[in-house]
């Protein structure tokens, strides 16, 4: 028997949708936690100071930077909401065949693309 | 704790039993911020202007302040939960993860008042 090492690191092991999507909703959800709440109390914040606060924000948010942000948390919203509903179909015991969980696990980060596509085309066109 | 029995060793050892309530109180969160996210985005939608006279006019609104001042609460309190397992798994030293779980509970708890102070300001027509 080969020497196999006890308890592999994410390096060792083979990357799989499972995993993605695993690691996926600990980073989004790490990051609208770290940065977007910032946002939201910068946005609040700066509504309450008045008008000459608000301009700072909303120019800093309309930058090509505060335009990469805010796409990118409308991003990890819908994929940390795709994966958390996932989370709880599992939870309910539901979705653990091997064919279905793999199916979610693609799509569900999937969906989330197309949700952001989407939110944003409404946003944009209106 | 232990008296040198077996089970004196053991004893208040085992789980807090903390955990379950952790577990419920992080879905529960889960499911206000999928309702009132949901809101948010589609008052965005519907607000289409965000200029400031047009976002103050909206959140003013006891119908558009109650579900920000909601959303702010369980937002900050879903995210502290989330960010006690993130620190729970990588943090193992026992004086910094204590650090790491104080400083958690400060941000999040100063954070969100800025927030709800911030509603309840501009609701009740009082610039801060």
């Amino acid at each position: 028997m080969k020497t196999r090492p006890l308890s592999p690191h994410l390096q060792i092991w083979r990357w799989g949708p499972h995993m993605l999507v695993s690691i996926l909703h600990r980073a989004t959800g790490d990051g609208m936690a770290l940065v977007g709440l910032g946002v939201l109390v910068w946005w609040l914040g700066a509504l309450a100071s008045g008008p000459e606060a608000y301009a700072t924000f909303q120019a800093a948010m309309g930058s090509p930077i505060g335009l990469v942000v805010l796409v990118g948390l409308s991003w990890a919203f819908f994929t940390h909401l795709m994966s958390g509903l996932r989370h709880f179909v599992l939870d309910i015991g539901a979705g653990y065949e091997l064919t279905t969980n793999r199916f979610w696990s693609i799509a569900s980060p999937a969906i989330a693309v197309l949700l952001t596509m989407a939110f944003w085309a409404v946003m944009l066109t209106k | 704790m232990g008296n040198g029995t077996s089970i004196g060793r053991v004893r208040g050892l085992g789980s807090a039993h903390h955990g379950a309530h952790h577990w419920l109180v992080q879905r529960t969160t889960a499911i206000g911020n999928v309702v009132l996210m949901a809101w948010l985005l589609i008052s965005f939608v519907m607000l289409g202007d965000f200029g400031y006279d047009s976002v103050t006019k909206w959140l003013t609104q006891p119908v558009a302040a109650v579900p920000m001042i909601l959303l702010v609460i369980s937002l900050f309190w879903h995210a502290r939960l989330g960010l006690q397992v993130v620190t729970e798994d990588y943090v193992h030293d026992t004086g910094t993860k204590f650090a790491v779980l104080s400083a958690l509970n400060l941000a999040t708890i100063g954070g969100g008042a800025f927030a709800i102070f911030s509603v309840a300001a501009l609701a009740f027509g009082g610039q801060a």
